[in-house]
C-alpha cells in the first residue's frame, strides 16, 4: 500500500508494529552484545572498565545531537543543520576567548548561539508551517556554516588549551568514568524520561503520529516545534563544547556529516523519520552500537573508508528487516 | 478582463517570478562588473555548472514522487572513480565506451537504491542516507584511496569538456549534453505516459494507486533515472577536472537539492517543472559565478547561498498564500 498521508489506525497493525518493536530492541542488544564480543576479541585489552570508558569517549560527543535529533525524527522531522551549528557555536566561542572574554561566559556564548540558531530554524519553521523541515535546515545548514566561514575563513582558532579545565571537560575524569559520559547519562536520562514519561513526550509522539489529530486535541503543535528545534540547538552548541575540548582550536569546517551521523544513530535505534514511533532507550543502544563499532573497526586498523560501508550497510538493513517481516506478516493474514 | 486575468496569471506564475530574479539579477550583476554578460562567461559559467544543472533533472524526478537522494554524490564519485579506473588501467580506451561504462555503474547504483525503497519499504531519506556511506566507501576502496591524476586520464576523455565538437562550434560539449538532457526531460515530464504517472504518485499516491499505476515501479524508475544521470554527471565530472579523487562531488546533494528548491519543485512531492528547475539551477549558477566577478570573497558565498535559499522558499509560501487568498476572494464573489 501506499502511504504517504494515510495512517490506518487499527488493532491490527498496532499489535503487529509492537511485534516488531519487541523484535527490534532484541535486535538491538543482541548486535551490542555482537559488537563487544568481536571487539574483545580482537584487543585483549577492550573489555576492562577503563578501556571501555576510553572507547566511549571517541564518541560521545557527537551523540549529544543524537538526544534531540530523536525528539525530531519522532516529530517526524528533520534537522540538518546541526552539523552547521556546532561550527559556529564553536567558531564563536573560541573567538570570544581569544578576544579576551573569560573561558565561563564562552562557554555561555557558545551555548547562546547554538540555542539562537535553533531558535532561528524553529521560527521559520513555524512561522512558515508550509515548508518542509529538511528544505529550511538545508538552508540554515548553509548558512551558519557561511557565517562560520566568513568569521573565520579558512584560519583554525586555537588557544583553547590554555584553560586546564576546559580541556578536563573531554580529557578529564571522575575515576575511570569520564565527565562527559556522566554528563551523557544525565541528559540520556532526562530526555528519555521527558519523552517516556511527561505530557510533553506524549504530545510528541500524538503530533508526530497524526498532527491533523494533535491539532484538534488542543495540543499547541508550533509551540512545541519551536522548543524541539531550540534544544537542538543548544545540544549542538554542548557538542560544540566537548569537541573544542578535544580539539583544544576550531575551524570553520569542524563537524561536518555530523548531522548524519546523528541521524543514523536515531534511526537504528528505531526511530522511523516518518514520526510517531520508537522509544528513547533504543536510541541510547544504538548510539554505542555504532560507536563500538568504529572503535572496533579502528581497532583492527579497518580503513575509515571500509567503516563508512559497514555502518551505511548496517543502517540499510537494520531499517529493511522488521519492513520485510511486516510484509510478511500481512500475507499471513490475508 | 480576459486578457487581464491572462497577464496575471503570466506574472504570478512561478516560472515568470523565476524568470524576473535571474534577470534582475543578470542586470544587477552586469552593472557592477561588465565582464559578465559576455559570451566567454556565460559559456564558462555553464561550463561548469552543466553537471549540476543535468543532476537537477534526475532530482527534481525524485522530489515529485515525494522522495529524496541524498546519496547522488556519492553515487557520481563512485561511478566517475569506476570508468576513469577502468581507462587509467586501459580496459577501456574510448571515451564513448567510458561514459557508457560510467553510466551503467551510475544506473546499478541507482537501480538498488530503488529496491530497497520500492521493496524493502526503507524511507528514502533513510534508505540513501545508508548508500552515500556505502557509495563513498566503494569509491575510496575500488581507488584504493588513490586519485586517477590527469596524465592517467585519456586525452580524448579531457578534451570532451574542453572542445565543442558535437555542435561544430557553436557551444561547448558539456552545455550541448545539459541541453540535450533538458529536452529530453521537458518532453518526457510533459508529453508521455511515464512522465505523467510520476506527477501523478507525487500529488497523491494513494490515488495513482487506485487508477492502477504500479507506485512501487515508478519509484524503482526514478531512482535508477536518478542514478544513470548520476553516471553521466560522473564522467563529464571526470572529464571536465581531468582527474578522479575518492571524495569528488561530496555535498553536491545539497545544491542540487537547492537548485531544485529555488526553481519551484515541491519537496512533498507533485509540484515542479523542467523550465522551473532550469532557472532554479541557473540561478545557482549565475550566484555561484557572478559573486567573485563582483569581488565578493570567496567566504561569504556560502552565507549568501543559504540566505536566497531561505528567501526563495519563504518567498514561494508568501506568494502561495496570496494566491489563494485571492482564489478565496474570487469564488466568494
Amino acid at each position: 500500500m501506499a502511504t504517504k498521508s494515510g495512517r490506518t489506525i487499527s488493532a491490527e497493525k498496532k499489535t503487529s508494529w509492537k511485534q516488531s518493536l519487541l523484535k527490534w530492541e532484541t535486535l538491538l542488544i543482541l548486535l551490542f552484545i555482537a559488537v563487544n564480543i568481536m571487539n574483545s576479541i580482537v584487543s585483549p585489552n577492550y573489555l576492562s572498565v577503563s578501556g571501555l570508558f576510553t572507547a566511549t569517549s571517541s564518541f560521545l560527543e557527537k551523540a549529544f545531537i543524537a538526544l534531540p535529533m530523536a525528539y525530531i525524527l519522532v516529530l517526524g522531522e528533520i534537522d540538518i543543520s546541526v552539523g552547521s551549528i556546532v561550527a559556529l557555536s564553536a567558531v564563536l566561542m573560541s573567538l570570544a576567548y581569544n578576544a579576551g572574554v573569560p573561558m565561563v561566559l564562552s562557554i555561555l556564548i557558545c551555548l547562546a548561539v547554538g540555542t539562537a540558531c535553533g531558535l532561528l530554524n524553529g521560527f521559520i519553521l513555524t512561522r512558515f508551517t508550509e515548508l518542509a523541515p529538511m528544505i529550511v535546515t538545508l538552508g540554515t545548514q548553509i548558512l551558519f556554516r557561511g557565517i562560520a566561514e566568513i568569521l573565520l575563513g579558512d584560519q583554525a582558532s586555537g588557544g583553547l588549551t590554555n584553560v586546564q579545565w576546559f580541556s578536563n571537560l573531554y580529557w578529564g575524569s571522575l575515576g575511570p568514568v569520564p565527565y562527559m559520559f556522566i554528563v551523557f547519562a544525565i541528559c540520556a536520562l532526562v530526555f528519555g524520561l521527558v519523552l517516556h514519561k511527561t505530557t510533553f513526550g506524549r504530545r510528541l509522539y500524538a503530533i508526530g503520529s497524526n498532527r491533523l489529530s494533535a491539532v484538534y486535541a488542543g495540543i499547541h503543535v508550533q509551540k512545541l516545534r519551536l522548543i524541539v528545534y531550540t534544544i537542538t540547538g543548544t545540544f549542538s552548541a554542548v557538542t560544540a563544547i566537548f569537541l573544542a575540548a578535544r580539539m583544544g582550536s576550531t575551524r570553520s569546517n569542524i563537524a561536518e556529516g555530523y548531522e548524519l551521523e546523528a541521524i543514523s544513530m536515531v534511526v537504528l535505534g528505531g526511530i522511523s523519520t516518518a514520526g510517531g514511533k520508537g522509544n528513547f532507550p533504543g536510541t541510547v543502544i544504538a548510539i554505542f552500537i555504532i560507536g563500538f563499532l568504529r572503535y572496533g573497526l579502528g581497532l583492527i586498523n579497518v580503513p575509515s573508508q571500509v567503516m563508512l560501508v559497514v555502518i551505511g550497510t548496517l543502517l540499510v538493513v537494520a531499517v529493511m528487516i522488521p519492513n520485510l517481516n511486516v510484509g510478511k506478516l500481512f500475507k499471513k493474514k490475508a | 478582463m480576459e486578457k487581464k486575468l491572462s497577464l496575471k496569471k503570466l506574472t504570478s506564475s512561478r516560472e515568470m517570478s523565476l524568470l524576473l530574479v535571474v534577470v534582475v539579477l543578470c542586470i544587477f550583476i552586469q552593472f557592477r562588473n561588465s565582464s559578465f554578460l559576455t559570451a566567454n562567461t556565460i559559456n564558462d559559467m555553464l561550463k561548469n555548472y552543466s553537471v549540476t544543472m543535468i543532476l537537477a533533472l534526475g532530482m527534481m524526478c525524485v522530489l515529485l514522487i515525494g522522495g529524496i537522494d541524498i546519496s547522488i554524490g556519492s553515487t557520481i564519485a563512485l561511478s566517475g572513480m569506476g570508468s576513469a579506473l577502468m581507462m587509467r588501467d586501459a580496459i577501456i580506451t574510448n571515451s564513448l565506451v567510458g561514459f557508457a561504462v560510467s553510466i551503467l555503474i551510475g544506473l546499478g547504483c541507482g537501480l538498488v537504491i530503488g529496491l530497497v525503497i520500492s521493496k524493502g519499504k526503507v524511507l528514502p531519506i533513510i534508505a540513501t542516507l545508508g548508500f552515500m556511506n556505502i557509495y563513498r566507501g566503494l569509491t575510496y576502496l575500488i581507488a584504493n584511496s588513490q586519485w586517477v591524476a590527469a596524465y592517467q586520464v585519456p586525452e580524448s576523455f579531457k578534451a570532451f569538456s574542453q572542445s565543442n565538437y558535437l555542435t561544430f562550434g557553436l557551444m561547448n560539449n558539456m552545455i550541448t549534453v545539459m541541453l540535450i538532457c533538458y529536452i529530453i526531460f521537458f518532453i518526457m515530464m510533459k508529453w508521455t505516459r511515464t512522465g505523467r504517472k510520476i506527477y501523478a504518485v507525487g500529488s497523491n499516491p494513494e490515488a495513482a494507486e487506485i487508477s492502477g499505476i504500479k507506485i512501487n515501479n515508478i519509484k524503482l524508475l526514478v531512482y535508477s533515472m536518478m542514478g544513470a544521470i548520476c553516471g553521466l554527471a560522473g564522467a563529464l565530472w571526470v572529464s571536465i577536472y581531468a582527474s578522479a579523487q575518492g571524495d569528488m562531488a561530496s555535498g553536491k546533494e545539497m545544491d542540487v537539492i537547492a537548485a531544485c528548491v529555488i526553481g519551484g519543485v515541491s519537496l512533498n512531492g507533485g509540484r515542479g517543472s523542467v523550465i522551473g528547475v532550469f532557472l532554479g539551477s541557473l540561478t545557482i549558477a549565475i550566484i555561484g559565478k557572478a559573486l567573485p566577478l563582483i569581488g565578493v570573497s570567496q567566504f561569504w558565498q556560502n552565507a549568501i547561498k543559504g540566505v536566497i535559499i531561505l528567501i526563495a522558499v519563504i518567498l514561494n509560501v508568501v506568494t502561495q498564500r496570496i494566491m489563494d487568498k485571492n482564489n478565496l476572494k474570487g469564488r466568494e464573489m
